[in-house]
């Protein structure tokens, strides 16, 4: 039986098959996610496409800001005296607060000074503007408009005028990257503000409110607890709001409890966030004690990550 | 008067042989298709926007597939990895399968009239958007909320005007004697 060719006649070919062609981009494509999502070696490879792609970007927004500026310019006089009179009443109710503040400094350096305590907090803070929420609907980001230009480094922290929003993720040249506390697995290290309990806070992804894992079914908190961050871990300097606990369970049967939080900075509504400076840097982490089974645990370490 | 130009703007009919699309035209139309996924959107706007990217490439592929093909697709899909911060080969893999499936669809699309092509464009823009959605949680992303399935059927909505847009520069034109 003779073989019938499916293939066109050879002054028909255009190179293989679409099918191969798939395999062989979808081989790179696979190869590509893996480098990206294990190892991250393709960073620098994605912030010189950035800046390429960057002129494209600044038209896209064009549009938005031009109606924006008209919407502005529309804008009513009633508007603009409601407002005023609400921003009075907020001065007004403010100032007395305000006019304690320098006591309260004195008193406070004092102190530090007493207990030789780093001052740790942010001095300096950058005021950025929201560009555009992260398009990806796996993550929570939102992209800020101002980058390395502005002295913006990965790691600073965010924070609106009701708490902690995230941290910067990535720098490109006019704009960064923030990753939002409710993005899954960010970590926030948290302590209750009423009794000191310190615990991390993890997001959980869109859609679920972030949660407080690890905690055990007796720890000393209650609903409307607000969490604060404890500064422990470097990023986030100690003090800052981050959200408030909105649903508890305990359950004997459980090893732990249920919580979770509802983040008080307007995550994903707030236009205008603060960019914080970076907290002075910790003391060096002490060496640790010589461990005669430290190497092999490092490499079963790798091993299992690679 | 205002005839002419009316039937200019519906689809080409099944006699009808379209011009060749010229390759300016088509490395334009891709330009203006990553625009339009670039522009910043929020809220529900941002929850039901199609990737009009992925739509003028599926165009392409079935009109065009000697000049666009897997290849470029997966190419593209890397420009828009860049521009959506995604992982490094996400879109690319969606858009070389979308390529690949429109080769293989493109002969029978073709056959039907542009509100059935938008159903099976629905199917394929939905496959990809699965793709997408495994190789994510592969990766370990969380699962994205219930909206994560209203943009390939906005998309396929969209379908026919596109092809309506796209094509109008390929359609014969007519002299006036023959009117």
């Amino acid at each position: 039986m003779r073989h019938v060719h499916a293939e066109p006649p050879a002054f028909f070919h255009r190179g293989p098959s679409p099918l191969a062609r798939l395999a062989f981009f979808g081989v790179l494509s696979i190869a590509l996610l893996f480098l990206d999502t294990r190892y991250r070696y393709l960073e620098n490879v994605r912030r010189v496409a950035a800046v390429m792609i960057y002129p494209l970007q600044r038209a896209a927004q064009l549009p938005g800001e031009a109606f924006d500026w008209v919407g502005n310019y529309f804008i009513t006089q009633h508007q603009l005296i409601a407002e005023n009179a609400t921003l009075k009443r907020h001065v007004v109710e403010q100032s007395a607060l305000a006019q304690r503040v320098p006591d309260v400094e004195r008193d406070n350096a004092t102190l530090r000074r007493l207990l030789a305590l780093r001052d740790r907090y942010a001095s300096a803070a950058i005021a950025v503007e929201v560009l555009y929420y992260g398009r990806d609907p796996f993550t929570q980001k939102v992209f800020i408009s101002k980058g390395a230009a502005d002295d913006i480094a990965p790691g600073r922290a965010v924070v609106d005028a009701q708490g902690v929003v995230g941290q910067v993720t990535r720098v490109f040249s006019g704009m960064s990257e923030v990753t939002l506390v409710t993005d899954k697995d960010h970590a926030v290290p948290v302590k209750v503000e009423r009794s000191g309990v310190r615990s991390v806070l993890f997001g959980a992804g869109a859609g679920h409110p972030p949660e407080l894992r690890f905690m055990a079914p007796n720890a000393d908190i209650v609903v409307g607890d607000i969490l604060v961050t404890s500064g422990i871990d470097g990023t986030y300097p100690p003090g800052l709001p981050v959200a408030q606990v909105a649903a508890l369970e305990r359950e004997t049967g459980q090893m732990f409890a249920r919580i979770a939080a509802k983040p008080l900075a307007g995550v994903d509504r707030s236009e205008w966030l603060l960019v914080l400076a970076p907290s002075t840097a910790l003391p060096a982490r002490p060496e640790e004690p010589a461990d005669p089974d430290a190497g092999k645990r490092s490499g079963k370490g790798r091993r299992r990550g690679g | 008067m205002a005839l002419p130009n009316m039937s200019s703007l519906s689809p080409a009919s099944q006699d009808e042989i379209l011009l060749p699309a010229r390759p300016w035209f088509i490395v334009g139309t891709l330009i203006a298709g990553l625009l339009a996924n670039l522009v910043p959107l929020n809220g529900m706007a941002l929850a039901l926007r199609p990737d009009f990217l992925a739509l003028v490439l599926l165009y392409w592929c079935i009109q065009a597939p000697r000049y666009v093909g897997v290849g470029i697709a997966w190419c593209v899909g890397l420009v828009m990895d860049v521009g959506d911060a995604t992982l490094f080969g996400q879109h690319a893999f969606a858009y070389a399968f979308l390529a690949y499936a429109a080769e293989y669809f493109r002969r029978r699309v073709l056959r039907f009239p542009l509100w059935q092509q938008a159903a099976q464009v629905a199917v394929l823009l939905f496959l990809c958007a699965a793709l997408v959605l495994l190789i994510r949680f592969v990766g370990g992303a969380s699962l994205p909320q219930l909206t994560y399935a209203a943009p390939p059927f906005v998309g396929a909505l969209l379908w026919p005007v596109i092809s309506v847009m796209l094509q109008w520069p390929q359609r014969p034109r007519r002299s006036s004697s023959e009117l």
